[in-house]
């Protein structure tokens, strides 16, 4: 098949400064309005559960879901779908155990909700230690593939891929703050799920309106083990370890806590998972039939000819179905996908070191509002420059385990410690330290022992962990130490103060009871 | 005042009972479904319509299922929960 990809094609030009100047201009509007900490970190509470809930979507649903499970199906039929179902069902869990306490309980990130009854300052070291981890190999496998797929797409050089997409992320977050950031998400779900949604429509009018006549054709030509579960679950430990990653992953990931505390209330926090769990799901729901799709329109070996990983099946699909300007308008959209997701990593990773490390552990928690303003600006330039240092670092580098890694550290170093200081009354600062950094160290040791860098990337024929992905041993010896180091001492000021936390779990910040009424007699 | 502390220990005692019931059945069914991909490959196998397999209906069931824990939990948390909280914040 005839492709016109990597070549510059006009209207995917046109549709990516359409969406530069749209974010940019939303950015303008948004700077005007970013005058506090509040503002910069959580939009002035002012996002409605609807939006919030795209907007949630806007920051998970990242390139490598949109194109790389587009094309892991296409390539793989069945096997691909694991994946797409494995980054839904840590949806469910974000709701029942930590979007209302986090919205309840903290202002600007995760560690507020661990430090609220701790010393502040071991437990916001430990927190930001995993925070930062988990944002960086996030944003490194962020940039290299922003860079691979904008080179790919339009046929620019990698380096300026990389400065671009840095750039302007740059430009979002260090001006517009959350509210800009906030407001790209939602425009880039919006222009992702319609993206997706007429593709997969495009696709199915050839086939009746029935996904199974599409699945049916794509058993007939690639055999009926396109259907059923083939090599890439060949080893059940291995994926119930990966399972256990994406589910409590999902849970801990810094950038999507901190947009529990852009919505007024728990209420609201509440429903916004909802409607974030009803697109995303309805999104990988989509991402059955454009693989299949383009298995059977595109076929598996056009597809392997552009990208031997698959990445570009989706992009391919929309120039069959749709021709040359549909093909630059899923090319748009899948660039505004990478600003977007960039740009919400970054101002979670310059919360965790302007608001933990900054404000809360340097400044003991004691820092006027203008400081603390600037100081996560400099942040957020700090992260920006590296991001794009790390971007051209990592070029031409295989860096498939780094996503996978970003979530076994989010589910070992932040879940455990999130839930238990919630859950437990005993949990105490020491412990809340032990399980923090005993998940960040073991899975950041474990992924280096494991296949995918033993093997994969540094080529040696074994590895001394026979695991791709650490999860099923780090989160389990997480919990082990939080709850060990916390019996083997008390923390009676902890224990104490769980029950205000409990109060406030359920109401909120506002005050316990009404100052000093006349009326209630003195206890 | 201590009838009310009661309360709200009864209230989030319920709340945590519920969202871990619901977290554990959405860990089952999807480790479930990940425990039959190894285990059942022929099984998933099985053609219940041309062109649909077992495997990709419980798959997409999974994604249902998903739905359906969260619809149930924010039905409950929005009529229960929240007039418990409204109640006793006085």
């Amino acid at each position: 098949m005839d492709t016109s990809l990597g070549e510059p094609n006009v209207h995917a030009m046109a549709g990516f400064f359409v969406f530069i100047a749209l974010s940019l201009g939303i950015t303008w509007w948004a700077a005007r309005r970013t005058r506090s900490t509040d503002h910069f970190y959580a939009a002035g509470r002012s996002i409605t559960g609807f939006q919030n809930g795209l907007a949630l979507a806007g920051d998970y649903m990242s390139a490598a879901s949109f194109l790389g499970i587009a094309g892991l199906v296409a390539l793989s039929g069945f096997d691909g779908l694991i994946y797409s179902i494995g980054f839904l069902v840590g949806w469910p869990i974000v709701l029942f155990l930590v979007a209302e306490p986090l919205r309840n309980l903290g202002r600007y990130t995760f560690a507020d909700v661990v430090a609220y009854r701790m010393r502040q300052g071991p437990v916001r070291v430990a927190a930001a230690l995993g925070s930062l981890a988990v944002v960086a190999f996030y944003l490194i496998a962020q940039m290299v593939g922003a860079g691979n797929l904008i080179t790919l797409l339009f046929g620019l050089r990698y380096e300026w891929a990389v400065v671009i997409v840095g750039g302007v992320m740059l430009a979002y977050v260090l001006f517009g703050g959350m509210i800009a950031t906030t407001w790209v998400q939602i425009v880039k779900a919006v222009l992702l799920l319609g993206g997706a949604l007429i593709l997969a429509l495009l696709v199915l009018l050839r086939f009746g309106f029935d996904p199974t006549a599409l699945f049916a054709r794509a058993a007939e030509i690639y055999g009926a083990g396109v259907l059923s579960p083939g090599r890439l679950v060949s080893d059940p430990l291995d994926a119930v370890s990966l399972g256990l990653a994406l589910m409590f992953g999902t849970a801990g990931l810094p950038h999507i806590l901190m947009r529990f505390y852009t919505v007024p209330d728990a209420r609201t926090a509440r429903t916004s998972v909802a409607y974030a769990t009803a697109f995303i799901g309805f999104f990988y729901l989509l991402t059955f039939v454009l693989g299949f799709g383009a298995m059977v329109l595109v076929g598996q070996d056009a597809i392997r000819a552009v990208d031997r990983g698959g990445n570009m099946a989706a992009p391919l699909l929309a120039e069959a179905v749709g021709g040359t300007a549909f093909l630059g308008f899923i090319a748009a959209v899948a660039f505004a996908t990478i600003l977007a997701v960039v740009a919400g990593l970054t101002l979670s990773g310059a919360a965790a070191l302007s608001h933990d490390l900054w404000v809360n552990v340097v400044r003991a928690g004691d820092a006027p509002e203008h400081e603390q303003l600037r100081v996560a600006r400099g942040a957020t330039v700090l992260l920006g420059v590296l991001s794009i240092a790390l971007g051209i670092a990592f070029k031409g580098q295989n860096v498939a385990y780094m996503v996978g890694l970003a979530f076994a550290i989010a589910a070992s170093a932040n879940f455990p410690a999130l839930f238990l200081s919630v859950f437990w009354r005993r949990f105490t600062t020491a412990g809340a330290q032990a399980s923090m950094l005993t998940g960040t160290a073991s899975a950041l040791l474990l992924i280096y022992l494991s296949p995918a860098i033993q093997v994969d990337v540094l080529g040696n024929s074994s590895s001394p962990f026979p695991l791709r992905n650490p999860g099923l041993v780090t989160i389990p010896l997480a919990f082990v130490a939080g709850a060990v180091v916390s019996v083997a001492r008390r923390d009676r000021r902890a224990e104490e103060m769980f029950t205000e936390l409990e109060h406030r779990l359920h109401f909120g910040a506002e005050p316990v009871a009404p100052p000093a009424p006349a009326a209630e007699p003195a206890r | 005042m201590d009838e009310r502390h009661a309360e709200i220990d009864r209230l989030g005692a319920a709340r945590w009972r519920l969202t871990l019931a619901l977290t554990a059945a959405m860990m089952a069914i999807y480790f479930g479904f990940i425990l039959l991909i190894a285990y059942g490959k022929a099984l998933l196998a099985t053609l219940l319509l041309p062109g649909l397999s077992l495997g990709i209906l419980l798959g997409a069931l999974v994604i249902v299922s998903a739905w359906v824990l969260t619809w149930f939990y924010v039905r409950w948390a929005n009529r229960h929960y929240d007039a418990a909280v409204t109640r006793l914040r006085r």
